[in-house]
């Protein structure tokens, strides 16, 4: 019908450029050349080109032209529409990647390598028949035929997997703790209590790709021995759990799950466990005793889960987004998931962008790719004009990043050595409108409204924490708050019982460290930002 | 299923099944319908779509759901596929209104809505 | 005094499942709106669970409740990615229109206002859920507007 498209970019560069009035010539001329018919112009979001001034691609040949002009429209048209000749002077080679070609989304997918979201937002997550259509099942079904546990063991080690809980202990040695062990029961759970504030590729995975998860979780029990698993849901996730529970039915009714599966000796069942409202639950032994219908406590390690897990048997604890990898790399090799990303953090990870960004969303891109690439060219930067202030990095226990860490490489070495980590992958972006000490009482007022309870330091500590930080943005600050503040966060830091009270100073502790003049404008009785309302005891006495 | 071959048996029927259901219908309409696609609104584009559809009496579109794409910002998304040309244009920020504006014009009429196109491929 | 022969008959339906007390208590929430101390007596009773775990279990989840609620409850979120977005003006605009704060129940008995941990839906955010309906992009506006909604469906069911 059409037999070439234009495709132009209108963003509010290209507006600015002309763009609009470019696309009426285009399509004014068309017409004139009795083209009308044959070539559709067709409006896009940014072309991923900046300052070129007017972008267009002409489709099918995926030729560029950049800093298109009023006068040029028609030359176009007699020159590349009606002889098939590019017009040089305009046409644009630098393009990134093939994906480049497919408008506004190479932007934004680009620099992205979809491995563990291959399937979502492109097949049906409740038909079982799309997934095997996209290779579903075929590594558990080459795993059972053509493998041995230890094979499919060992080829997960080989590929240095690092559990995308935000960890990163490696996943094949973690199996291998729970090979070994000698038990009639063990349990490969998968952890989907996704809570972690500003993530949610757990969720994105569940909705979209369940048979992934299930076919990941079946592998496992093969690989160290076990025959049930748990997918731990958290409560909210209503449609996490419905379609998880959908998936597993009909993974029962195939046979992929059940009695001898492919014929082969090795039974695997699933059942669902819905979480009842508890972050904490998120930590493994804490899920674990949740599972066993106890307040979702963590409990004292070692013993490790893989050794002593749910019911005192060796139990298997990984993230959603780790074992939806696991087919992939089954069927693909370890080497081929060692392609991807760093030397020490192969593979891909998956962000979530939230916060002040112009493209929130959600991106899987190979591991050791920069702050400022994120940031600038997938999420498009700051919006309203404002100026980035810092990254919080892993969730609201994440590290805090400044501009000074904008080109560092995200993997889990280099994160370390600037004290901050990768985490969940949620990835927070503030803006300089915002207010370090009202942002950071947010922090804590999560910690409060999350903390089990179970050993003072975190109970009493993000209180007390809490409490300062109130009177800081009340304008009531004592002048001792913030050596207050780092005495507590550090005694947390070192003699919390668990995961969650050793990190949630850690975003405090960089906001003191990164934006300390701040606090002390506010003990001085200023807010840069306006968003405290400080009602200083010495306005009246100055 | 009990062997690889029977595993591979679905696997070729699934995929005649959506070849021969893509070819079924000129138009495959897409509707993105995660938590984040809902909270934005997708079910009343849902809804706004099938009754469009069912109003107008159009016999060569099918309708099907699929998860999140990962541009939440953009939700409520669908995608129109042209399935002989292979060709998908995806609309971002989707309201009931726009949604039925996107089935007469685009799916009925052949042209597309380019004001509300977030990419074309 | 509520029929609590119903409770036996849902522990009854989870006998087959390993540690079952969180469904049991789901479920039972569910038919009666709350966890009283004479359901979880009752609870304890057909269980065999000590009392002060099951209480230690109820009071420990967020999804759990002690207390009666509204008839619907309103949860926002206000973790730093929403937070970051606006969503303390939108829960100022809600807790104004109520006429309640976080944690209470409107005089009506018609929605109880309460913070949820993220639901991670941060690229939409704010977001606020009511009973099991997310909303996103959110704006005080849009917030009030839903309520307004299901404040209307309530009056006309009723």
């Amino acid at each position: 019908m059409h037999r070439i498209h234009i495709l132009i970019a209108m963003d509010a560069h290209t507006i600015s450029q002309g763009a609009r009035s470019i696309k009426d010539a285009m399509s004014r001329e068309l017409a004139l050349a009795g083209l009308a018919d044959e070539v559709r112009v067709v409006e896009t979001g940014s072309l991923g080109i900046y300052d070129k001034g007017v972008v267009l691609v002409v489709f099918p040949d995926g030729v560029y032209y950049v800093g298109v002009k009023m006068e040029d429209v028609s030359e176009i048209i007699s020159e590349h529409l009606i002889k098939g000749r590019i017009v040089e002077r305009l046409h644009y080679l630098d393009i990134p990647t093939e994906e480049a070609t497919m408008g506004d989304k190479s932007a934004r997918i680009g620099k992205q390598v979809r491995v563990v979201l291959k399937n979502a937002g492109v097949i049906d997550p409740e038909s079982i028949e799309e997934y095997i259509a996209h290779d579903g099942y075929e590594a558990l079904g080459k795993a059972l035929t053509e493998m041995k546990p230890e094979q499919v063991m060992e080829e997960v080690k080989a590929s240095g997997m690092q559990g995308r809980g935000g960890a990163f202990f490696p996943t094949g040695v973690k199996w291998g703790f729970a090979a070994r062990e000698k038990s009639d029961e063990k349990y490969i759970i998968c952890n989907a209590d996704e809570g972690e504030p500003g993530t949610f590729k757990d969720r994105l995975i569940l909705e979209g790709d369940p048979h992934a998860v299930i076919e990941g979780m079946a592998l496992a029990g093969f690989a160290v021995g076990a025959h049930q698993g748990y997918v731990y849901i958290r409560g909210e996730y209503r449609m996490s759990i419905n379609r998880m529970q959908k998936a597993i039915e009909q993974a029962r009714k195939h046979g992929l799950l059940g009695k001898n599966i492919f014929g082969s000796s090795f039974s695997f069942d699933l059942d669902i466990r819905e979480g009842a409202g508890a972050y904490i639950c998120g930590e493994e032994t804490a899920l674990i005793e949740s599972i066993e219908g106890k307040r979702g406590e963590p409990r004292n390690k070692p013993p490790f889960p893989p050794s002593v897990g749910l019911w005192g048997k060796p139990t298997i604890v990984n993230n959603v987004e780790t074992l939806a990898n696991v087919p992939q790399i089954i069927l693909k090799g370890a080497k081929w998931y060692r392609s991807m990303g760093t030397e020490n953090s192969p593979g891909t990870k998956v962000f979530t962008m939230v916060g002040n960004i112009n493209n929130p969303g959600l991106i899987e891109v190979p591991m050791g790719i920069t702050l400022r690439e994120i940031i600038y060219d997938i999420g498009h930067g700051i919006p309203e004009g404002k100026e980035f202030l810092l990254a919080q990095l892993g969730g609201t226990t994440g590290g805090i990043l400044t501009r000074e860490h904008l080109d560092l490489p995200l993997a889990v070495d280099s994160l370390r050595n600037a004290g901050a980590g990768m985490g969940s992958g949620a990835l927070l972006v503030v803006d300089d409108s915002q207010c370090i000490v009202d942002l950071v009482k947010t922090f804590v007022e999560f910690f409060v409204h999350e903390s089990c309870g179970i050993c003072t330091l975190c109970r009493e500590g993000n209180g007390r924490l809490l409490e300062i930080l109130e009177r800081m943005s009340d304008g009531k600050g004592k002048q001792d708050d913030l050596r207050l503040m780092e005495e507590l966060a550090n005694a947390m830091l070192r003699g919390a019982f668990c995961g969650l009270g050793q990190a949630a100073p850690i975003p405090i502790l960089g906001c003191l460290r990164y934006f300390r003049s701040e606090f002390e404008q506010h003990l001085q009785g200023a807010c840069r930002a306006g968003k405290c309302e400080l009602h200083a005891e010495n306005e009246a006495a100055a | 299923m009990k062997t690889l071959s029977d595993l591979r048996a679905i696997k070729e029927k699934a995929k005649k099944e959506m070849a021969a259901r893509e070819q079924s219908a000129k138009y495959r309409i897409v509707v993105a319908m995660g938590t984040c696609g809902i909270a934005a609104g997708a079910r009343t584009v849902m809804s706004a779509i099938l009754d469009e559809i069912s109003k107008r009496n159009i016999a060569n579109a099918v309708v099907t759901q699929t998860g999140c794409l990962g541009f939440c910002d953009q939700e409520p998304l669908i995608q129109i596929i042209q399935t002989d040309k292979n060709v998908t244009t995806t609309y971002g920020k989707i309201d009931s209104e726009t949604a039925r504006k996107i089935i007469y014009e685009h799916v009925m009429n052949d042209r597309v809505v380019s004001n509300h196109v977030f990419m074309h491929q | 005094m509520p029929d609590l022969n119903k409770i036996d008959k849902i522990i009854k339906s989870y006998e087959n499942t390993r540690t079952p007390l969180i469904y049991i208590l789901k479920d039972v929430q569910k038919e009666y709106g709350l966890l009283s101390d004479e359901i979880l007596t009752r609870v304890a009773k057909k269980t065999a669970i000590p009392l002060s775990e099951i209480y230690g279990v109820a009071t420990f989840y967020s999804l759990f409740t002690t207390t009666a609620k509204g008839k619907h409850i309103v949860r926002c979120c206000n973790n730093a990615p929403c937070h970051v977005k606006g969503s303390k003006e939108v829960l100022d605009h809600i807790k104004s229109y109520l006429g309640v704060e976080t944690g209470e129940t409107t005089a009506d008995g018609s929605f109880t206002l309460e913070f949820t941990s993220c639901l991670g839906l941060c690229a939409v955010a704010p977001v606020m859920m009511v009973d099991n309906e997310v909303y996103g992009n959110l704006t005080p506006e849009k917030a009030v507007a839903i309520l307004k909604d299901y404040k209307m469906k309530g009056t006309s069911n009723a």
